[in-house]
């Protein structure tokens, strides 16, 4: 048993994930709390498309939100004023996000580090002007009402819990899908890219295409991710996709760790859990508090990480707690010079 | 209003606002030169600068109504106040935030002075609350009238401040002995340090430099446009796309760049349509980074990934 394990540890995390996430409905009765797994659901999605970005091509995405933007709005456009089937809907939602991410990075992805991180951050401001000025399609700042929920056979899915399932089914898709690619020879090329890129270039790997075909991915979890935030809220509004939302993703994955599926998984639930915790623990504070208080705490988890564990947090105690066993002080060789 | 005259006024309304973007993006300039960070939390700077000014000057209720503040200061030196603590947030952040993780990637940096943009936010929003802020015009009376077209006593004390800034800081790199060995550092880090300059002292002057010109940025557009916490964002997007736009390494370029982008964004606010003003410059952006990279007016780039700051 226990070699079987260690010979496919992906394989034994992925099915006692599944077990535990199946299992939860069962013995939860906290509406609450549900809501919260559904969007940690949402944004594992994200982040996992996030940190493939991030952490095995060293490129940074500070406008990830667009494709999610573009995926729930997709959907939420064609189901309603085109009477599109909601399925239909979310697949040409996938499609179009991707698709965008693809034509977009043809334009950015020329681009390198400061310039990058910018180029994405105007990515995202431009979006979020479409959605707001754009009323007539997007309803505007008030947002879009009216979704319709998703048909599944012969039902028409309502309650959280069935959309737990269903939106963590597409998670655990997408967590799978990941862990194929990043141990395939396609991961094996994306890790080449980003330890050095001129490298990878000189063994055959065509980096540009590579960093192309990595976004669009990650754009087509994004708007999945997007279009089942639609269908499940029934209403979205162009504040689910600002900058803010953006650099939170970035955010989950620096907590979990660049470059790695599973620190995504967690990285996304740690900083939901502490987002909640944040906003009650704020309001009994400071009761008159309104606004987005938590970004104090959120920046200077941003900051610490990136100081002392700059590979992430998962990665960063496995790495010190491994140290600490085989008796070395985590951090020294590095910073023996100066 | 003649079209003449309606151009003029759309010329003149941009040169102001340009020359705010004008004043941040020489903050990202300087910062970028001697340390090759782009400082995602410039416009942070601006923020505090008009936050701490207005606080000083006029009755101020603070952290939600906790602390009560009735200084009355007068202008001159609510204006310095504001200009000396945000200095001080701008060494600050390069001692506790950069300087400790010097030897980080690109990446890491970014993430780290987007950390420290949302830690600022977050504490002004702790500190002043949600309410617009706003400061008196300079000088009272009626506007001045050019050709038809109107300009705002502010707008001139804007214009005339950002002109004498970029006096004060010609004269400060050409002609002074700091001024010297923080290019010197610039153009080669380990050249710099084997003629005894210290790059990470020249590094926090520049933060400090950096800090100060933002805030001035803030707190003379104050009379004109209420603040708020959460216009440092905007401020940084806007005052980065002008120094890009500029070259990123060259000082009088990113001024053109900024006052370029702020003509570029009231013609088109004018012409166009207002709700997309602020796409503009990012449509400025691409445009400039897919046909040249290296911005419109190029210059040789600094060495500086090796300096060990």
């Amino acid at each position: 048993m226990i070699s079987t394990i260690r010979k496919y540890p992906n394989l034994f995390a992925f099915l006692l994930l599944g077990i535990i996430l199946a299992l939860v409905p069962l013995q939860l009765n906290n509406d609450y709390i549900l809501t919260v797994m559904i969007l940690v659901g949402e944004y594992t999605m994200l982040t996992v498309g996030l940190s493939l970005l991030m952490g095995y091509t060293g490129q940074i995405s500070l406008g990830h939100a667009t494709f999610f933007g573009i995926g729930a709005y997709t959907t939420a456009i064609l189901a309603t004023r085109f009477q599109i089937s909601p399925w239909f809907a979310l697949f040409a939602g996938v499609l179009l996000s991707s698709g965008v991410a693809y034509l977009l990075g043809m334009l950015i992805f020329r681009l390198h580090g400061h310039y990058l991180a910018m180029a994405t951050l105007g990515m995202n401001v431009i979006i979020f002007l479409i959605l707001t000025q754009e009323v007539e399609w997007t309803g505007g700042p008030s947002g879009f009402r009216g979704i319709p929920d998703l048909p599944l056979g012969s039902i028409i899915l309502s309650t959280d819990t069935q959309y737990y399932y269903v939106i963590w089914f597409f998670t655990l898709i997408v967590i799978s899908l990941s862990l194929n690619i990043v141990n395939s020879r396609v991961g094996r090329a994306m890790r080449a890219l980003h330890s050095s890129e001129i490298a990878a270039e000189t063994i055959g790997v065509d980096t540009n295409l590579f960093k192309l075909k990595v976004f669009a991915l990650s754009a087509a979890y994004s708007g999945l991710a997007g279009g089942l935030y639609a269908v499940f809220l029934g209403f979205i509004s162009p504040s689910s996709f600002t900058i803010g939302v953006s650099i939170e993703l970035v955010v989950m994955a620096v907590v979990g760790g660049l470059a790695s599926i599973w620190g995504a998984v967690f990285g996304a639930a740690t900083v939901l859990a502490i987002e909640q915790w944040l906003r009650t623990a704020i309001k009994t504070l400071i009761p008159k508090a309104s606004g987005e208080h938590e970004i104090i705490a959120f920046g200077l988890i941003l900051m610490l990480i990136m100081i002392f564990m700059p590979e992430g947090l998962v990665t960063g105690v496995s790495n010190a707690i491994r140290a600490r066993l085989s008796g070395h002080k985590p951090g020294i060789v590095q910073q023996a010079g100066d | 209003m003649s079209l003449q005259a309606q151009i003029l006024q759309f010329l003149l309304s941009g040169i102001t606002v340009g020359s705010i973007y004008a004043l941040i993006a020489l903050g990202f300039v300087t910062i970028y030169n001697v340390t090759g960070i782009i400082n995602f939390a410039q416009g942070e700077f601006a923020v505090y600068g008009a936050f701490l000014a207005i606080s000083v000057f006029q009755e101020t209720r603070l952290v939600s109504g906790n602390v009560q503040l009735a200084l009355d200061w007068p202008l001159p030196l609510a204006a310095l106040f504001g200009m000396a603590i945000t200095t001080l947030i701008g060494m600050l952040l390069y001692r506790a935030g950069i300087q400790p993780a010097r030897k980080a990637s690109v990446l890491s940096m970014i993430i780290i002075t987007i950390g420290a943009a949302f830690v600022l936010r977050g504490t002004a929003l702790l500190i002043w609350g949600t309410d617009p802020y706003r400061l008196p015009v300079f000088t009272e009376g009626s506007p001045l009238k050019l050709f038809g077209a109107i300009l705002t006593r502010q707008s001139v004390w804007v214009i005339a401040v950002t002109g004498i800034l970029l006096a004060i800081l010609y004269w400060f790199f050409n002609h002074t002995l700091m001024g010297k060995t923080l290019r010197a550092c610039a153009d080669n880090p380990n050249a710099a340090r084997l003629m005894g300059i210290s790059p990470r002292k020249m590094a926090l002057l520049a933060f400090a430099i950096s800090a100060a010109t933002s805030a001035i940025a803030g707190i003379v557009i104050v009379p004109s446009t209420f603040m708020t916490y959460d216009r440092g964002l905007t401020l940084s997007l806007k005052g980065f796309v002008a120094a890009i736009v500029g070259g990123l390494s060259n000082p009088a370029g990113a001024v053109l760049g900024g006052v370029s982008l702020g003509i570029l964004e009231s013609f088109g606010a004018g012409y166009l349509s207002s709700g997309y003003k602020d796409a503009i410059s990012f449509i400025v952006l691409f445009v400039v980074l897919a046909v040249r990279l290296g911005g419109l007016m190029r210059r040789r780039a600094a060495v500086v990934e090796q300096a060990g700051l």
